[in-house]
């Protein structure tokens, strides 16, 4: 018996078993995000059909608990339909994309202490660069449908995506700054000890006099909430589908599977953005208060306690966002450029100035502390 | 042949073809979409390096910012494709002397390197993570050479902006600040007009 593990246990550390290792890794973290984001799903159309003062979906299952895997059930039995004049392999290929790079981007979250597939040391850049992805597959799905709503739709989400991910990067910046790192274990390994330590709060770095800091950062926070429901295309920003102008915007000649890709790569990346505004702004896995008791539990509660918390912020977020979708109308256009152009941008470029100097001059150097 | 090889002469190759893909598709849309793949398959070499920072920034402005403004022109653009292969053969000298410019320089410091010994891989690195050492490096040794980049980037920016912006008189503008500060009493006046007179203003 121990002849056959230590044989397993070398098989893992050579290359093949190493792929296979994160082979398995990638499945198990896909098919859990799929089956929460089924819950979400029903989660965020049960909270707007409550803030509507209606029931939502109660029908399928207890509840309605059942209702995405019906609407899965409808969407995949239907025939795929592709207009003609479209082009067909852009066609098929955006939704691919959209899906492939919102679930690429889970690679680098980590869940608990130790638990992710890719802790790279660039993670935050390559979540940043993974979002900014994401566009090409409204682009390319609008332009391939060959018709002008999907068009426009494309345009606009060209435009919005790119106008926001500006001030995202900014954001980021200043969260980099607070943290010296760019590796999201890091980041959050240096927020623990509480909620006041977390980057929301000016990081945990230089005493007490850290929380001066939450004068930027917690309207940094604010500006990476916005941003993140305009990247989403969530409303209030939701001007690349709008309905009521553009019918569905780019996704209006999608039917079956690859409209259900589409539709799921918009809650993979919501959900995304949930777990970044955690990890970045409201300490990941560290529990609200300090935790000196996990040095006695065993490792394993000590993962299940990073999960709960982990997993009880980004549902936190999460009915952030679905409250925004169900109180807040839709933005007009230019109003929309100008409060990611004039607005967003100089406050977040004004705010990475003011963290860098607090970096330099504050009490992190001890000046003061 | 390790997975390091396998997966350099996989990106390679991906980069390579679809670089020629650029330049042969028909529709100028799908060259924009090779051109996003070669940079991909170029990150994805940088990350071999061990240059992972590069990688991620590389992806970030060329992919992420860069090529979706040409994708956006490129779609706007009312190309006719038949018009535009036209000029195939007659640029093909101009393009072929470009071409072999490149390969034989490249080639030269290709055989350079290999003549000093140099490897591949990025040097040691003490546990320092690459971000860090480029940051070494910029703001101490390259300092101003590095500013002085960002100020031409910042000239250029403006310039473009000085030369298309107009004012022109006579435009409608929305002043954000004077909406906002609208009030009930300014922005609304209520009249009772006589019947068959109307407002008189």
């Amino acid at each position: 018996m121990t002849d056959f593990l230590s044989a397993m246990a070398a098989f893992w550390a050579t290359p093949v078993g190493w792929t296979v290792l994160t082979l398995v890794h990638v499945l198990v973290i896909s098919v859990i995000l799929l089956i929460c984001i089924a819950f979400i799903l029903l989660a965020d159309r049960k909270i707007w059909a409550s803030a509507q003062l209606r029931k939502g979906p109660n029908v399928v299952g207890p509840f309605g608990m059942l209702q995405t895997f019906a609407d899965l059930m409808k969407f995949v039995f239907k025939e795929i339909i592709v207009p003609a004049g479209a082009d067909k392999f852009v066609f098929i290929l955006a939704p691919l994309l959209s899906t492939v790079l919102a679930m690429g981007g889970w690679a680098v979250i980590p869940f608990a202490p130790g638990w992710v597939i890719s802790n790279i040391n660039v993670g935050i850049l390559y979540l940043f660069a993974v979002s900014s992805l994401g566009v090409y597959g409204i682009i390319m799905g609008g332009w391939a449908s060959n018709s002008k709503y999907p068009f426009l739709g494309g345009l606009r989400s060209a435009a919005q995506m790119v106008s926001y991910e500006v001030s995202i990067g900014f954001v980021i910046i200043t969260v980099i700054l607070l943290s010296g790192s760019m590796n999201l274990a890091t980041i959050i390994e240096k927020q623990a000890g509480g909620f006041w330590n977390w980057n929301v709060f000016g990081g945990s770095e230089g005493g007490w006099w850290h929380l001066i800091a939450t004068v930027v950062m917690f309207p940094m926070m604010v500006v990476f909430f916005i941003s993140a429901l305009a990247e989403t295309n969530r409303p209030p920003f939701d001007l690349p589908e709008a309905e009521s102008e553009l019918v569905a915007g780019y996704q209006v000649e999608y039917s079956s599977t690859p409209f259900l890709l589409f539709f799921l790569a918009e809650y993979v990346n919501i959900v995304l953005m949930c777990a970044m505004i955690s990890i970045l702004f409201f300490g990941g896995w560290q529990a609200p208060w300090p935790t000196p008791y996990l040095q006695h539990w065993w490792p394993f509660w000590v993962s299940a306690h990073g999960f709960v918390m982990m997993g009880v912020k980004i549902l936190f977020w999460f009915f952030m966002f679905a409250m925004v979708k169900a109180i807040v109308p839709r933005y007009r256009y230019d109003q929309l450029m100008r409060l990611g152009w004039k607005i967003f941008l100089p406050t977040s470029l004004v705010a990475v100035a003011a963290i860098a100097a607090w970096r330099v001059f504050g009490p992190v150097n001890g000046v003061y502390g | 042949m390790d997975l390091l090889a396998i997966a350099f002469y996989l990106l390679a190759l991906v980069a390579c073809v679809s670089a020629f893909m650029v330049v042969i598709a028909r529709n100028p849309v799908h060259s924009v979409l090779f051109l996003i793949l070669t940079f991909f398959s170029s990150a994805g070499l940088f990350v071999l390096l061990g240059a992972e920072f590069l990688a991620m920034l590389l992806v970030v402005v060329y992919v992420g910012a860069v090529a979706v403004l040409f994708l956006f022109v490129v779609m706007m653009l009312d190309v006719d494709f038949g018009s535009l292969r036209q000029g195939f053969v007659r640029y093909l000298p101009a393009g072929g002397v470009v071409a072999l410019v490149l390969v034989v320089e490249m080639s030269l410091v290709a055989a350079a390197i290999a003549g000093k010994n140099a490897t591949l891989r990025a040097p040691s690195t003490n546990g320092v993570s690459n971000v860090e050492q480029i940051g070494r490096v910029l703001y101490t040794d390259y300092f101003y050479f590095f500013q002085a980049a960002g100020m031409v980037l910042l000239v250029a920016m403006i310039g473009a902006i000085v030369l298309t912006l107009r004012h022109k008189p006579g435009v409608k503008r929305q002043d954000i600040a004077a909406q906002t500060a609208r009030t009930e009493a300014s922005g609304l006046r209520l009249t009772k007009p006589a019947t068959g007179q109307g407002i008189s203003e």
